[in-house]
Parts: C-alpha cells; sequence; structure tokens
C-alpha cells in the first residue's frame, strides 16, 4: 500500500478528489463507517479552507502506526496570507466567510490530533491525525 | 453535473445519488427554485439517503434551499440522512435547526400532507 499520497487543491473540485482520496485511504486503514464521514468531512474543511483563502495547497495523506495503533494522518499546507489571530480562528463561531465552513474548532473536533503553524505572509500547515478505535 | 427533479401531483422528489461538489449542489439550488416556479409545486421531499458526506457548506446550501423555497411558499423535507453524517454535523457544529427532517421518503410525504393539512 502507497502510504504517502497528496492532492493539490487548485479548483473547487480538487475538495471532492481530495475528500474522496481520504475515504478510500481511511476504509484501507480500516476505520468504520462513522470515522470514514468523520475523516472525510474533516478534509472537506480543510481543503475549502486552501481553496477559499489561499487560493492553492496541498492535502497530504500518510497511513501511520505506533506498536499498538493505527491511525490516518492529514497534513494540509498552502503558501497563503497564514492566519493573524489564531485564538480567534480556533474560536467557536468564528468566520471571515460569512458562514462558509465550521470552521477549524469543527474540524479539531472530528478528529483526534490536531496541530497548526501558521505566519502571516508565509502560510499555514495544519497536521491532523485520527486513530482507528 | 444536474440533479434530476421529479414531479409527483403537487410534490417535487429528489434523492441525491451522487457525491456534491460545490457546483453541483449550487446547480442544484436553483434548479430546484426554478421546478417549484413552473409546476407550482407545494411540497419537497429531498432525499438523502445515499449521500456518505455532508460538509459545512453542503449543509449550508441544503439549509438555504429550505428556507428559499418556503419563501416561495413550498415546504421542504429532507429525508434519510445516514446516522454517521447526522454524528459527523454535529460534531462539527452544525445544527440545521429549522430544517424540517424525516427518517425515510415515505415519512417525509407524511410530514408533508400533515403540515399541509390534508
Amino acid at each position: 500500500m502507497n502510504s504517502l499520497s497528496y492532492v493539490s487543491i487548485m479548483k473547487e473540485w480538487d475538495i471532492v478528489a481530495a475528500r474522496q482520496m481520504g475515504r478510500e485511504l481511511s476504509k484501507q486503514i480500516g476505520f468504520g463507517t462513522v470515522d470514514q464521514a468523520r475523516i472525510t468531512t474533516a478534509i472537506s474543511e480543510l481543503a475549502r479552507n486552501i481553496y477559499l483563502y489561499a487560493g492553492e495547497g496541498q492535502i497530504c495523506f500518510e497511513a501511520i502506526k505506533t506498536l499498538d495503533q493505527k491511525g490516518i494522518l492529514i497534513i494540509a499546507k498552502d503558501n497563503g496570507p497564514g492566519i493573524k489571530d489564531l485564538s480567534q480562528v480556533m474560536e467557536d463561531g468564528y468566520s471571515t466567510s460569512g458562514g462558509l465552513g465550521a470552521g477549524l474548532p469543527g474540524v479539531r473536533r472530528l478528529m483526534d490530533e490536531f496541530d497548526i503553524e501558521t505566519e502571516v505572509g508565509k502560510g499555514t500547515k495544519i497536521s491532523t491525525k485520527k486513530w482507528v478505535r | 453535473m444536474r440533479i434530476p427533479i421529479l414531479k409527483l401531483h403537487n410534490y417535487l422528489l429528489i434523492s441525491i445519488q451522487t457525491e456534491l461538489d460545490d457546483q453541483t449542489a449550487i446547480n442544484f439550488q436553483e434548479d430546484l427554485l426554478r421546478e417549484i416556479h413552473t409546476t407550482e409545486a407545494t411540497g419537497v421531499v429531498i432525499d438523502l439517503t445515499s449521500v456518505e458526506v455532508i460538509d459545512s457548506f453542503i449543509a449550508k446550501v441544503l439549509g438555504d434551499v429550505v428556507s428559499m423555497s418556503d419563501l416561495m411558499g413550498a415546504k421542504v423535507v429532507l429525508t434519510g440522512i445516514q446516522p454517521a453524517v447526522a454524528m459527523t454535523l454535529i460534531e462539527l457544529g452544525i445544527h440545521l435547526q429549522n430544517v424540517p427532517t424525516a427518517l425515510d421518503l415515505e415519512q417525509g410525504l407524511l410530514k408533508l400532507h400533515q403540515e399541509m393539512g390534508e
């Protein structure tokens, strides 16, 4: 199994391509239907953020393993404007797009681990993991 | 990609069977409102049994189409939302309040009948 793959996000249809690839990989890894829906939805939100705010970027997927766990790592990265006020963006209900997108707090709730690095003018990198239960 | 809209008496029935991308969802919104206008339908059932993912954008489009149809005078019921989709939407923070729903197509039609006092 190819454990590392990615989708470039440049046009709207790429959002669908990213979530299809994510669903396929999460199925292969052994996630149940509910977790597949969580992962696919999280990917959709991350890909849409890239498309809306950065214009283009990448969603990378990796099957990951520890001694007793397996899971999926999703990395969303772009060279867009970055996030000025990170704590505000991580608050529920905050939106700059008029309610498009549930935002990052929603993604964090759907996944198990969530990490964000961002620099104004340079871009944003979000790494998020989900483990098979 | 166009989603077929079927007419049954004064109702419109839609079963979404495809992976919804943003453009398809927006086209559907416009098509449905146009169909309501031309057919003078009073009730609409949108069945989501085959839909595996509803993200925030699709949820917004669906919620909006319910409000828009309501403005025109047609009642919309969403049916068949899958357990995984319901869980994901709530965890994501999307509650779709004021959107009428029913378990399946049959219950959805029943709900429309009741709301219209038929």
